[in-house]
């Protein structure tokens, strides 16, 4: 509700409210109480005035009966405004809940009490409060700042009211070993503090400033209203120096009550967290976590320590409320029943069934087998020779003694264990050697850009970091988390620069021995074993989370469905199949390239790798065989034989069009080519071959199969793997709950299978999202069947354009088009709004053009031809000298900044680049 | 039915008269020369004169209204004697003659501000920040037309947007003229995205409205062929189809806009009567991107276009063939 105008029933010490105007907030919800005080700091018998607000009254009017009341408790310096989306949300009809979110004493428009009101005083405040309210039923405390260690102290002391617990940005302990953070730090000195908390109303305007996007006026202006005037700001400059800096401070002990009482709090619970805050970042988060590990966490990338202001709050706490919340609480039979977060992987032995084979068995079979002695593993250096090959024997040695020097340092089971090397023979050892251990690797490659790659890192929150030297650089520049260890041996002076605690090879060399006369720990299989992230072309990458059972499921999985077994010789150039090598029992090598940019795989690197083990199998990225072809040219004989042994070609990540098959073909003229479908959170799902590929374009083309073509034909569900569609509606969605297999049938695809990944990490809305059919992993990507049983694969249900009339799906059009001889890539967008929109196509034009913007009236009109005889009618065509793709796969188009770009030049602006 | 056309002698008005006598009905017109409509019968004079407009509009059932001063230059006191008191009148004497219904035909301009618009629906006019005199004075207009709409007397908005067809002298004919002398530029690279219509499609669409009444009155619909394109590329559409060559040269779409309203003041000022070179309202035409949520408007109307964009560029080419081949006869 807005501008609306009301005043309190009194004027009690000045904290009248005043007149306004506060965007979102309803003066029904205002309300005033006199409570008893019996904190230490009153004097007996004292009686508090407090301000808060509670949609009770509105809901008792004409709702059904709450499920249960939400306390609210801000932190230092807001109010209980900040929490009026909750109150919104609660008085809903469709999800009735209590929202009682407080002002506490000295902040808001409660009293000025003119004390010094410590942790312990407020959480006692609290109490009194609820006490007075007569607060019965099931409660689920939410906090932030703060508020959150208050609403923490009082969840402990209230176990028979909680029933669950909210936290957003908030801390309740300061690690030793580390010091406060700077922005605080400079809050709480001195010659600052008076000043900027209470004289100057800086610590407000700096505080709100961390929103982001920024605060509107009118929702800045709510958030300063009750602040005006020094005299109003006291608890304010109270809060900050009622921080615990170190044990001596009065309220340390409070807050240690409260930090070491979570670890018996068995609540659900849920952490919303925004992590750009300069004070709340992701260590708290990771300590939060280590504390409630049961806990649901999401993280909105891009968010900060407001992050009830930068994103709607209250959709995720009342999805989890429907969950957890409610009457019964944590006797709710849902919470064993649908583990979330970590809290599913853990202790879960009694599901295990028989057979799980984690995913170094065959490594160790191997190295004990007949063959133990011949080469398992090696990397190719520039001059074409192979480097640092290792035996089945030699490398389970390494990998034992490796994972026991880690033990030594400190690694175990639930660690994370960010691993910064490229694929080759040491991120093998760091890779097995972790998951022996029961750590949990984190694999994020150099393909997110450096940005992408900063945050994936710092989400996670790694315990360690095992880098090579530039890794390691860039951990110090970038402030990655982790304690530091390093590939090779550095010397003292660098070591120290880079704050490297040891090396692998010293690792290596501690545990040597040790590893063999230790106990083989027995894995858990539903405990975690890797984050592997996104590619980050849709929204920042997530991390996603495998367990060991769906580490080796994967493994299975390409070995059934490949037939790639023990004595397989692959040529690993694209990282995550590469890793998988040693776990099927197969001998690899790396080629020479740059991983971090596949475009550098070099038709001579290809072959000199393949001519080092007599290699049968060759992964590869599709950027990286492009430029294979384009360098054939550099093989020499020897190499072309080498080629010729090569029976099996995988390439996942994007399609390959035929003629570039075609040409593979000739380079690997005795290879099956396949190209797999699949995506980080599953791979593979479906498998298609050349051949295959080829009978399906001329059925599509003769139209004898129902369903075949509008689409990139990817095959067949392989082993193990279900697939099905839920249809789209009109408006681009998929809003249905019952997948369908029908020819013909364009849906968002669905997977099911046993190497489908565990959960999103600290992502639990996106998890949610993604399994909201049960038993299914929606993808997030449109297709259909058709009448032979195979997928074709329409586009990204994100990338849908909902043109009048006609659901649009971009890759059927962006196909014909890109068939034109002066198109190299080509891309579908929509501009305007949903359900009218325009359809654009955007096309990376042979020779490129010079400027970016509208096409020629010719080369439009060819396209516009083009896309109708795909079905799709085109408004605009556009060029560009090169579309904006990702760096991982150089393949999947930047389609947010596209449509953004072309609604600008449609609208009539200078064109620029996209 | 007994339908008065006004402004029948112009490009759409002729089309909408046109296609109420194929349709059967018994058609008049109003204006201030002979419409030329076969099978119609001609009212002289023009909407200023009170007499003549009760006599145009003496036993009419429906009456659509589309006489304006349509131009881009010229005495503000002419727009506003023609366009806002040509249709008090003309709403006057229809209520007072017993007529039904009221189409009055108006244009997307008296709701835009000069930001472009992608895929609106029909915002309501404005005159107060309508860009010229044309655009003022028809959002003026109707909105008092739209505020007469009774149960007995109703009345609808129809606003086709950037008419043209063969024989249009207010867009094709201008861009031919300048194409032809290279003096017609892209304004910024030409990207704009535009809806327009066909004449045909809006005059299907108005007489529509007459038989929709029902469903429309009170309310204004934009219409439009529902086929947005760049700019630039309309142009090079209306240049092939005339024979001349498409425009190569650009020229910043604010210098052009800044530019026209110094050419505008200038025009007024100087008393020429010949429309100049360049106006802000073209140069924001063709400048910012202008298209329309068809959806509505299409299911009130229960109507679509007939003739789509490339068809009606196609009906424009064979107009200049049978044209300059005439031309070519005579001479």
């Amino acid at each position: 509700m807005h501008g609306c105008w009301f005043r309190a029933e009194h004027g009690h010490g000045g904290n009248r409210l005043v007149a306004t105007s506060w965007p979102g907030f309803d003066p029904e919800w205002s309300r005033t109480i006199d409570v008893w005080s019996t904190s230490a700091v009153d004097a007996p018998g004292t009686v508090r005035r407090w301000h808060l607000l509670d949609n009770g009254a509105q809901l008792s009017h004409h709702g059904p009966a709450p499920a249960g009341t939400l306390l609210c408790v801000h932190g230092n310096p807001t109010w209980s405004y900040l929490w009026r989306s909750l109150l919104a949300a609660g008085s809903d009809p469709a999800h009735p809940w209590r929202v009682v979110a407080v002002d506490q004493l000295d902040m808001g428009y409660s009293e000025r009490t003119g004390t010094f009101r410590r942790l312990a005083d407020r959480i006692n405040d609290l109490g009194d409060l609820t006490d007075a309210l007569g607060l019965d039923g099931p409660v689920v405390t939410v906090g932030h700042d703060w508020g959150g260690v208050i609403s923490l102290g009082w969840a402990l002391a209230h176990p028979q009211h909680v029933t669950g617990v909210v936290l957003t940005n908030t801390a309740v302990h300061q690690p030793s070993d580390s010091a406060i953070p700077p922005a605080l730090r400079i809050a709480l000195h001195p010659a600052v503090h008076p000043w900027g908390t209470t004289t100057s109303d800086a610590f407000l305007r700096v505080t709100h400033s961390l929103a982001n996007p920024p605060l509107p006026a009118d929702i800045r202006k709510a958030y300063m209203a009750p602040y005006r005037g020094a005299r109003r700001r006291a608890g304010v400059g109270n809060f900050v120096a009622d921080i615990p800096a170190d044990a001596s401070h009065p309220s340390f002990p409070a807050l240690n009550r409260v930090a070491e009482g979570l670890r018996e709090l068995k609540v659900p619970a849920l952490m919303l967290w925004g992590p750009r805050d300069p004070i709340f970042s992701d260590r708290y988060l990771k300590d939060l976590t280590s504390r409630l590990p049961h806990a649901d966490v999401h993280r909105f990338e891009g968010a900060g320590h407001l992050v009830a202001e930068d994103r709607n709050i209250a959709r995720p706490v009342f999805e989890w409320l429907a969950v957890h919340g409610g009457a019964n609480g944590s006797d709710s039979p849902t919470v064993e029943a649908t583990p979330t977060g970590s809290q599913g992987l853990k202790n879960g032995t009694e599901r295990e069934p028989a057979g799980f084979r984690p995913l170094w068995d065959l490594l160790g079979e191997q190295a004990a087998g007949p063959a133990g002695g011949d080469t398992a593993i090696a990397e190719m250096a520039p001059d074409g020779t192979a480097a640092r090959p290792l035996s089945w024997q030699q490398l389970q040695k390494t990998i034992v003694d490796v994972a026991a020097g880690l033990r030594e340092a400190g690694v175990g089971p639930g660690s994370r264990v960010s691993l910064m090397v490229p694929p080759g023979v040491d991120l093998t050892v760091a890779l097995y050697a972790c998951l022996r251990l029961g750590a949990v690797v984190v694999v994020a490659d150099a393909g997110l850009g450096t940005r992408g790659l900063s945050r994936a890192v710092k989400g996670t929150t790694p315990d360690f970091l095992i880098g090579i030297d530039k890794a390691l650089a860039a951990a110090s520049v970038l402030g990655w988390p982790g304690r530091r260890i390093s590939v090779r041996d550095l010397p003292a002076a660098r070591r120290r620069i880079l704050g490297v605690e040891i090396s692998l090879d010293v690792l290596a060399r501690r545990g040597a021995g040790v590893g063999e006369d230790q106990p083989t720990h027995p894995v858990d299989p539903t405990a975690p074993a890797a984050v592997l992230f996104t590619s980050g072309s849709t929204g920042p990458a997530k991390g996603v989370l495998y367990t060991h059972r769906q580490l080796a499921a994967m493994r299975d999985t390409v070995a059934e469905t490949f037939g790639i077994r023990s004595g397989a010789r692959l040529v690993a150039g694209f990282a995550p199949f590469a890793l998988l090598g040693p776990a099927l029992g197969a001998v690899s090598v790396t080629p020479a390239m740059d991983v971090t940019s596949p475009r550098t795989l070099t038709a001579r690197a290809l072959a000199d790798a393949a001519a080092a083990i007599d290699a049968t199998v060759v992964f590869a990225s599709p950027a990286a065989l492009r430029n294979v072809l384009v360098t054939r040219d550099g093989v020499s004989g020897a190499g072309h034989k080498a080629l010729q042994g090569i029976e099996l070609l995988l390439s996942a990540g994007a399609p390959i069009p035929e003629p570039l098959l075609a040409e593979l073909q000739r380079l690997l003229p005795q290879a099956s080519l396949h190209t797999p479908y699949g995506m980080t959170e599953a791979l593979p799902v479906t498998d298609i071959s050349f051949e295959q590929i080829q009978a399906a374009a001329a059925e599509s083309a003769a139209g004898t199969v129902a369903g075949a073509g509008n689409g990139v034909c990817v095959g067949t569900p392989v082993h193990g793997v279900r697939v099905a569609v839920v249809p789209l509606a009109a408006d681009g969605t998929a809003p249905g709950s019952h997948p369908v297999t029908e020819a013909g049938v364009t849906g968002e695809i669905l997977v099911s299978a046993a190497h489908v990944k565990e959960t999103y990490d600290r992502l639990w809305l996106t998890q949610r999202e993604s399994t909201s059919l049960p038993g299914w992993h929606r993808t997030g990507d449109v297709g259909h069947f058709d009448g032979a049983g195979r997928l074709w694969v329409e586009g990204r249900l994100a990338h849908v354009v909902t043109a009048p009339g006609a659901v649009v799906t971009p890759v059927g059009a962006e196909q014909a088009i890109e068939r034109l001889d002066c198109v190299r890539m080509a891309a579908i967008a929509g501009v305007g709004p949903a359900g009218t929109q325009a359809v654009v196509a955007v096309v990376e034009t042979v020779p490129p053009t010079r400027k970016a913007g509208p096409a020629a009236p010719q080369l439009a009109g060819r396209v516009r031809k083009a896309a109708l005889e795909a079905g799709v009618n085109v408004s605009a065509v556009l060029a560009v000298p090169a579309q904006p793709t990702d760096i991982r796969h150089n393949a999947k188009i930047d389609r947010t900044r596209l449509s953004r770009w072309a609604s600008r030049v449609l609208a009539g602006g200078r064109p620029g680049d996209p | 039915m007994r339908v008065l056309v006004t402004g029948a002698s112009g490009l759409l008005g002729r089309e909408v008269a046109r296609l109420l006598v194929r349709e059967g009905h018994a058609v008049a017109t109003f204006q201030r020369h002979p419409s030329g409509v076969d099978g119609a019968t001609d009212f002289c004079g023009p909407v200023t004169d009170d007499a003549a407009v009760r006599g145009a509009v003496q036993g009419a059932e429906g009456i659509i209204h589309l006489a304006a001063k349509v131009s881009f230059t010229g005495p503000a006191a002419e727009f506003d004697e023609v366009n806002v008191e040509g249709t008090r009148r003309l709403l006057r004497s229809a209520r007072a003659a017993g007529v039904r219904d009221v189409v009055f035909v108006s244009s997307p301009s008296v709701a835009n501000s000069g930001a472009a618009i992608a895929g609106l629906g029909a915002e309501p006019a404005d005159p107060e920040h309508a860009h010229g005199d044309y655009s003022r004075t028809k959002a003026e207009a109707e909105l008092l037309a739209l505020a007469a709409d009774a149960p007995e007397f109703r009345v609808a908005a129809v606003r086709p947007h950037i008419v043209w067809g063969p024989g249009d002298t207010q867009l094709v004919e201008r861009v031919l003229a300048r194409a032809s002398r290279r003096r017609l530029p892209l304004l910024d690279a030409g990207g704009a995205l535009i809806d327009t219509t066909y004449v045909d499609n809006a005059a299907s669409a108005i007489v529509a409205a007459l038989h929709r009444m029902e469903h429309i009155h009170g309310r204004a619909l934009v219409v439009s062929n529902g086929e947005p394109r760049p700019v630039g590329e309309l142009l090079a559409g209306i240049c092939a189809a005339g024979g001349v060559p498409a425009p190569s040269w650009t020229l910043p779409g604010g210098v052009a806009r800044a530019a026209g309203a110094v050419v505008e003041k200038l025009w007024t000022w100087a008393g020429r009567k010949e429309e100049p070179p360049m106006t802000r309202f073209l140069a924001e035409q063709l400048s910012t991107g202008h298209w329309f949520d068809q959806r509505e408007t299409r299911q009130l109307l229960n109507w679509t276009p007939a003739v789509s964009l490339d068809d009606g560029l196609a009906r424009l080419a064979e107009h200049y063939r049978s044209w300059s081949a005439a031309e070519v006869h005579r001479s």
